[in-house]
């Protein structure tokens, strides 16, 4: 017995013998013989759902949590109710694409809601409805860069943006004859005096990323118009939690600004679902990946919003198309849509400020009290990084036995990393107490 | 509830100094960030995002989702899409916090249990596809495909076969196969299908050179026809050196029946979303997971997750890798669901889905091929395609008109326009989840409105009209494109 299976003996007796044929198996007599599967799926039988349910139970409990200084990428942040009454609504959860715009005006809108709430965070006009993550944003990013300025094969990316985005950046370019680039760093932040030697006429694009993988900040003043001279274009990836208070990719000068918005809204699951933005300058639009949302009317006169300006797109482009992104995160895309809703303006410039705040207060704490280094003395957002006096895969695992996922291991990520380096993050949730108890921690582990 | 209120925008709903969250206190010094940082790091023009309370969220959010069609509320005919009822079972144990609140760089004996969820998913997907190992990570069909690609690229990169370079996609195929291929730096060449609606072995012969380097295929394929020839396909490329990618759209018409890796395939790409019953959510996240044979297993991207003993582990160790394809390990969330709906289903309700999937087209297409032209009349798999050229030429009746009318009988409509091989193409899928009734209650609407197309082909032009909107003006919004909202200067 299936639950999702509604067919009885009789219907599929009735409904075989309005097709004409004897049996079941008869509809399957196209496939040749040789490559019919005659046995069983060597899986188990099907269950239950409580058998299920229980056996999934099972499974979550042999993970185990830890109170989280985790980043990197994605991050341990306070998830307001709404988010999941919203993302649970079934009508949004179990709709296709919005092919049918009169019977999606619901997840249209909330896309184009997402648009506008990216073009504010990032100070930049065009959005598009999400990509994947901000990793693989990047790589699309810096695509776009390449389709959209003449005679350009190469792009420029600063050595602190993310390990892993570097090796997506690899994956995605090494056989397009697209060369990759990589500027030092200096004192924890990009050598930013290195630009102009690396620009040549055939860089499409120089891609930063700030709060760094250090967490560091990095000040791009002036780099947006040495690109500009040189008709290259200006790509920034930000953790968007950081720009309630800081500056915004738009206000760099940036042309496209990139990221994710796990901060927003999103659980952390292990790296995934998450939502990776894009937003870019007018000019940049005809050449934008991914789903676009825009509005119009409808017959009569009304407002309504449908999927526009698809001739960018695989569907008509085909083998011409200069991204294959056919659909969205949307889901996810609308969690961070109703998380910026009900924080609001002023919410986020709170959570921003809080963020920084405790991360400070935490960076501070661990010079004083445990008597530890930082990195760099760079400014810093919610993300620092420490220079241990021993090696920080040791002083973690110590860490992890009390309960506390002291943070990201550099080496682990890139062995191009120093074994020294501890990436700590601190968000709105982590508490005083929770604190104290992470310098207690650390100061055992080097003991 | 005035209209106006039902048609704002949230931004439009803002008001000064209204919240929707509470904050908590700040538990250690309130320094200001004017303090942390230069001046010239900081934010200088504040952001427009609504001021509205909680109420108002939930409720504006509300009430959009009520303009929203959705599977829970009826019948998805879409071809090709696979839109099967999504068990709720599935968002149950996704929600677990045991598995939604791990951190992807946690140490990996904290997270043991979903390590091998993802280890049981992959073998379980291995043995219904007849592959040897895959990955979970790509995000959505178009990235498995990428990955697919990749696959390709990495294995003949090792062979030092770098003079093939050519990729044959049949004209029938999903759009996004073509794109895949050449971003992922392979030339793409379009292969004509045969009067049967198949690939042609004649085509393909004209190709097999030392520039192939595969082929993409969808079986069945999106006419709903399986590939009779696909050994010989299978064959005729091996022997030209070449590779096969297995598009899985298709896969609900064929699991425990017929076998991809039995095929001859050496790559495929799964949508989960589709034939493992994860909601699609209105575009995504779905999950384009991609299994292989012993062959490209070499090429998989890095980390792959592996066991050894009792432990389960990421491996990272991959010399011949591909790469890094996404950030991450993939959309788990996603993965959970399927790992749950394989559970319930098992290898004898997996098998029965694909059976009545295939029982249920060919029920509709028996039922309805008297009223609208089947351009391929044989035994279908899990869809099939109608065409409404003659009513076209006959009323001026497209299937346009036909898609619109069919939301205002309450169900969605059909794919529209695809395949292209076909002229105004519907492409029907039911799914295995739709029981007699539902499948009567469409052939009852479709025959209503063939009747509607001889005798008042006008009031089809006019559908839908007892929808949230009524037909949209798509050329303005290519035109004059408006893709946000603007705050009042």
């Amino acid at each position: 017995m299936f639950s999702y299976l509604p067919h009885t003996d009789e219907e599929i007796k009735q409904m075989l013998a309005d097709i004409g044929v004897e049996s079941i198996d008869e509809l399957f007599a196209d496939i040749p013989e040789k490559i019919q599967f005659k046995d069983t799926l060597q899986l188990p039988k099907g269950k239950s759902e409580h058998e299920v349910y229980s056996r999934l139970e099972a499974m979550a409990k042999k993970n185990t949590q830890g109170v989280s200084f985790l980043g990197a990428g994605i991050y341990d942040h306070i998830i307001p109710s709404t988010v999941g009454a919203i993302m649970g609504r079934t009508e949004f959860a179990t709709s296709y694409t919005p092919y049918q715009p009169e019977i999606s005006q619901g997840v249209l809108q909330a896309i184009f809601e997402f648009q506008t709430l990216m073009n504010e965070i990032t100070s930049l006009p065009v959005s598009n409805a999400s990509l994947y993550d901000g990793h693989t944003a990047a790589s699309e990013a810096c695509a776009l860069a390449v389709n959209s300025t003449r005679k350009t094969d190469t792009i420029l990316y600063s050595g602190t943006i993310h390990p892993y985005t570097k090796e997506v950046l690899t994956t995605y370019f090494e056989d397009l004859g697209v060369k990759l680039v990589e500027l030092p760093e200096k004192e924890g932040v990009l050598d930013a005096g290195s630009v102009k030697e690396y620009l040549t006429p055939q860089v499409a694009a120089l891609l930063v990323q700030s709060p760094n993988i250090y967490g560091n900040l990095e000040d791009y003043t002036g780099i947006a118009d040495i690109l500009h001279e040189n008709k290259s274009l200006f790509i920034i990836s930000s953790n968007p939690m950081s720009l309630g208070v800081l500056k915004s990719q738009g206000e760099w000068g940036a042309d496209i600004a990139i990221g994710d918005t796990q901060p927003f809204g999103l659980p952390a699951y292990y790296g995934g679902p998450t939502v990776g933005y894009i937003a870019a300058s007018e000019k940049l639009l005809r050449k934008m990946p991914g789903r676009i949302v825009g509005q119009t009317v409808d017959e009569e006169g009304k407002r309504a919003y449908v999927l526009t300006l698809q001739a960018r797109e695989q569907h008509i482009k085909r083998e011409r198309a200069t991204s294959n992104i056919c659909s969205n995160q949307a889901l996810a895309a609308l969690g961070t849509t109703v998380y910026l809703s009900t924080v609001g303006k002023k919410g986020l410039e709170e959570l921003s400020a809080q963020n920084m705040q405790k991360a400070h207060h935490l960076a501070e704490k661990l010079q004083k009290e445990a008597g530890l280094e930082l990195l760099s003395n760079q400014p810093f957002f919610n993300e620092f990084t420490l220079k241990l006096p021993s090696e920080a895969a040791e002083v973690a695992d110590k860490m992890e036995k009390e309960g506390i996922f002291a943070g990201v291991v550099l080496n682990k990520l890139d062995p191009s990393y120093p074994k020294d380096l501890l990436t700590v993050a601190v968000t709105e949730k982590r508490t005083a107490e929770e604190m104290e108890k992470y310098v207690r921690s650390i100061k055992g582990a080097l003991k | 509830m005035s209209a106006g209120l039902q048609d704002t925008l949230i931004f439009e709903r803002s008001r000064e100094g209204r919240r929707g969250f509470r904050v908590p206190d700040l538990d250690v010094p309130a320094v200001d960030p004017k303090n942390m940082v230069g001046p010239q790091f900081l934010r200088v023009k504040e952001t427009s995002l609504p001021e509205v309370s909680e109420v108002d969220v939930i409720r504006h959010y509300t009430r959009l989702s009520k303009k929203n069609y959705c599977i829970d509320l009826g019948f998805y005919p879409l071809g090709s899409c696979t839109m099967k009822y999504n068990p709720k079972i599935n968002e149950e144990t996704a929600s677990m916090p045991g598995f939604s609140r791990l951190h992807p760089l946690q140490p990996q004996h904290t997270v043991q249990g979903i390590l091998e969820l993802m280890y049981e998913l992959t073998q379980g997907l291995c043995e219904v596809t007849g592959m040897s190992w895959g990955t979970l990570q790509p995000f959505a069909g178009a990235h498995g495909e990428f990955t697919g690609m990749k696959f390709f690229k990495s294995y003949f990169k090792k062979r030092g076969e770098t003079k093939r370079t050519k990729v044959l996609v049949p004209d029938s195929a999903h759009g996004t196969n073509p794109a895949s291929a050449h971003i992922s730096g392979f030339d793409v060449v379009e292969l004509p299908s045969n009067e049967k609606g198949m690939v042609s072995i004649d085509e393909l012969k004209k190709h097999l050179d030392e520039n192939l380097a595969g082929i993409m295929l969808t079986n069945p394929n999106t006419l709903g026809i399986y590939e009779e020839d696909i050994s010989e396909i299978a064959a005729l490329v091996h022997e030209a050196g070449g590779l096969l990618y297995y598009d899985g759209a298709n896969l609900n018409a064929v699991m425990g029946k017929s076998r991809p890796g039995d095929m001859g395939f050496d790559v495929v790409h799964l949508n989960l979303h589709k034939t493992f019953s994860t909601p699609h959510g209105g575009g995504g996240p779905g999950s384009g997971a991609v299994m292989v044979n012993k062959k490209l297993e070499p090429f998989l991207p890095a980390p792959a997750v592996r066991k050894r003993g009792d432990e389960y582990y990421l491996d990272h160790d991959i010399p011949d890798s591909m790469g890094r394809i996404s950030g991450f390990y993939g959309n788990i969330g996603v993965l959970v669901r399927a790992y749950t709906y394989i559970s319930t289903m098992g290898s004898d309700g997996l098998q029965r889905a694909s059976e009545l999937a295939v029982l249920n087209a060919n029920y509709l297409k028996e039922k309805l091929k008297g009223r609208y032209y089947l351009p391929y009349d044989r035994t279908c798999k899990h869809e099939f395609v109608f065409s409404a050229q003659k009513m076209k030429d006959d009323y001026g009746v497209t299937a346009l008109d036909v898609a619109k009318a069919l939301l205002d009988f309450g169900v969605h409509a059909p794919t529209v326009y695809f395949p292209l091989v076909v002229h105004e193409s519907m492409m029907i899928e039911p799914t295995e989840t739709e029981s007699k009734e539902s499948l009567d209650n469409f052939i009852d609407i479709m025959k209503e409105i063939a009747d509607l197309a001889e005798k008042d082909p006008e009031k089809l032009h006019e559908m839908p009209l007892t929808t949230p909107v009524r037909r949209v003006d798509q050329v303005q919004a290519a035109k004059h494109p408006v893709l946000r909202w603007q705050p009042e200067e």
